[in-house]
């Protein structure tokens, strides 16, 4: 069984949801991923999202568009990552680590050699932004050769059909985001997302995390009640670019932030 | 499978195309996808569009020859497709009248495009206020310094042009932009992509709509000369007004086809916008292709007199006519075509774009090396009046 998969039953059986936050790797400097991954970790994180950064995040709005560029002013590599997640393996064996990204910076590294590297430096799940299943056969098998969870972006505007052949390829949990398109767009309505929730748990019992509109304690909380996952990105990124020049500021406000989701969403 | 063939199903040139997109924009691809299989089929959309290219782009397109430059060469005698005479200057506008029709057709009210050098961006807005869809123009911050009168040109149309800070601020971050606007705004929405690039069905369905070029130059030619040329030359930033003559040639296979990229500088230095020539095969903007790119996969800046061939892919289309043979890429400097723009404008009294002039400074080598019975048919893409400041200032004056 994936660190993943172990991951949801043992907070299924505790009766809690997922907290994921996201930080893009390199961001504000090298030196400063691990460090924040632990922090994250030590404020209740069950799984990390690390971003790959690439130079065209058609996906991703401006907030993390922006935290891309300055990972990229120092040239953070695909290998930079893995070295990172490597690191932080050393001292956490636990906390799975899904790494999310583009396709180019793979295709140069070629399928094999990234998840044979993945699966070395202890990464769970990949999510590959921009490569369909139906594009992304080669990968798929070379990463589930090497026991790593392929997950997928699903949206408002997935049929019925779409989520069933999506839901087929992931394994892990599934991604559910906002038509807002972009990461870090849009206010929350929590009517229409429990809607789309139904559609997505009547084909696929894999957990669903849903990553958008989450802002602070309160929104964590609300989405929290609805979804398997909660997946939160912009919110931290933006303390990072903040605090940008300052490492430890931005330890001591992401700390807080996610320290603060994870008891609202734990609250009875 | 034959070349003329392609794509398959799913949009593949051999490894190259596709659709490499996020989830998010898969449903608005495939709406757009059984749109064009739609009306591509449909004689009355068929029929509306030829009227369209007849009455107000301004179709046929003649060819021209080049007499005197084919004299002073001494060799092969240069003909010119004129896309140059087209409405607002270029071949731009036989896409964006097609993409726009299409809209009109799908319920869209609003239309949105990315814009390099302005070209697309006026062409889209011209139709935009021809049919009276709203018009959002996405446009990096440094292109849009540079191309000022085309930011006029584009507001006086009636499109609102949106500056884009992110990136390097140049074509593809437009382009970015623009895939957002898209997801976002779906419903309402048809983003008309400039070239032969992105997800498919755009490489397919800009071809289609650019093919009228190759079409009537086939007719043309023969009709002036009684027979086929010998090579064809065009252009290649993107590649559609490349593709739109090469496409009905293909399959005569004794026929020559030469795709230039922009040297900039020199392929030596870096500085240039030539995927074909010096990139290697990735995934950007929805399709695998030739890309510029770093070691480890990072979308690099290009570089070219022209702005229209500043982009760090090109269509796969191409990608997979270099692989097969089909067609030869080359490159020509900054230097070299200035050389053809001026060589040009004084020989024929023809003022060429600076893409134009890349295919020109083309034809300027390769002719002397053929017989003076042989024909060399060259698209002549886009007229330079939008050039001047660009080429005054590489000659020191300020206009």
């Amino acid at each position: 069984m994936s660190r993943i998969e172990n991951c949801f039953m043992a907070l299924r059986t505790q009766g809690r949801t997922a907290l994921i936050p996201f930080i893009t790797a390199g961001d504000p400097g090298k030196e400063d991923t691990v460090p924040l991954m632990h922090t994250l970790v030590a404020q209740g994180a069950d799984i990390l999202e690390l971003g790959v950064p690439f130079s065209d995040p058609m996906a991703d709005g401006p907030v993390i568009q922006r935290a891309s560029e300055r990972a990229l002013a120092h040239h953070t590599s695909l290998h930079d990552v893995l070295e990172m997640v490597r690191t932080f393996r050393e001292t956490d064996a636990d906390t799975p680590v899904v790494l999310m990204g583009y396709l180019n910076p793979i295709e140069v590294m070629g399928y094999q050699a990234f998840a044979e590297a993945a699966a070395k430096a202890g990464i769970d799940g990949v999510l590959t932004v921009d490569i369909p299943p139906e594009e992304g056969e080669e990968l798929l098998a070379a990463l589930r050769v090497r026991h790593i969870d392929p997950i997928y972006l699903l949206a408002p505007t997935s049929t019925p059909e779409r989520i069933r052949s999506l839901t087929a390829s992931a394994s892990g949990f599934v991604y559910y985001v906002s038509l807002k398109g972009v990461t870090g767009a849009g206010n929350l309505d929590l009517d229409a997302v429990r809607a789309k929730l139904g559609e997505i748990r009547a084909v696929t019992g894999l957990p669903v995390g849903v990553g958008f509109g989450i802002k602070d304690a309160a929104t964590a909380r609300a989405m929290s009640e609805i979804a398997d996952a909660v997946v939160v990105g912009s919110a931290i990124v933006s303390l990072v670019e903040r605090h940008a020049d300052d490492p430890e500021a931005i330890r001591k406000a992401i700390g807080r932030l996610v320290g603060e989701m994870r008891q609202a969403m734990d609250t009875e | 499978m034959k070349l003329t063939e392609l794509p398959d199903a799913r949009g593949h040139f051999g490894p190259y195309g596709g659709v490499f997109v996020a989830e998010t924009l898969m449903a608005p691809i495939e709406e757009l996808r059984l749109a064009y299989e739609r009306y591509m089929r449909d004689p009355d959309f068929l029929a509306e569009l030829d009227a369209d290219l007849q009455h107000y782009v301004g179709r046929p397109s003649p060819i021209y020859h080049a007499e005197r430059l084919s004299r002073e060469l001494g060799g092969a005698q240069i003909y010119l497709k004129r896309e140059d005479l087209n409405h607002t200057g270029a071949h731009k506008v036989n896409n964006t009248i097609g993409q726009a029709l299409l809209a009109r057709r799908m319920g869209k009210t609003r239309i949105i495009a990315e814009t390099g050098a302005g070209q697309h961006g006026v062409a889209t807005a011209t139709v935009a206020a021809r049919l009276g869809l709203e018009c959002v123009i996405y446009m990096g911050e440094v292109d849009a310094a540079r191309q000022e009168a085309n930011v006029y040109r584009m507001r006086l149309l009636g499109a609102e042009v949106r500056t884009v800070s992110s990136g390097s601020k140049t074509l593809k971050d437009a382009l970015n932009e623009a895939m957002r606007d898209w997801v976002a705004n779906v419903d309402n929405t048809f983003y008309i992509i400039g070239t032969v690039a992105g997800p498919h069905p755009y490489p397919v369905m800009v071809r289609d709509f650019q093919a009228v070029i190759g079409r009537e130059a086939c007719e043309q030619i023969q009709a002036m000369t009684g027979r086929l040329p010998d090579a064809l030359i065009a252009c290649v930033g993107g590649g559609s007004n490349a593709i739109g003559l090469f496409y009905p040639f293909l399959g005569d296979e004794q026929i020559a086809i030469y795709g230039v990229e922009a040297a900039g500088d020199g392929l030596e230095t870096g500085r240039h916008a030539a995927p074909l020539c010096a990139g290697r095969p990735g995934v950007l903007h929805g399709n695998r292709t030739y890309l510029m790119e770093d070691v480890d996969g990072q979308i690099i800046e290009t570089h070219s007199i022209s702005a229209g061939l500043d982009y760090p892919g090109v269509g796969p289309e191409h990608a997979w006519l270099k692989d097969s043979g089909r067609a030869q890429y080359v490159t020509i400097t900054d230097e070299e075509a200035l050389q053809g723009f001026h060589r040009l404008t004084r020989t024929e009294g023809i003022i060429p774009a600076l893409e134009s002039s890349h295919a020109i400074a083309q034809s300027i080598k390769l002719a002397p090396q053929m017989t003076s019975d042989a024909i060399l048919l060259v698209n002549l893409s886009g007229r330079g009046d939008k050039d001047m400041h660009t080429v005054a200032a590489f000659e020191g004056l300020k206009l």
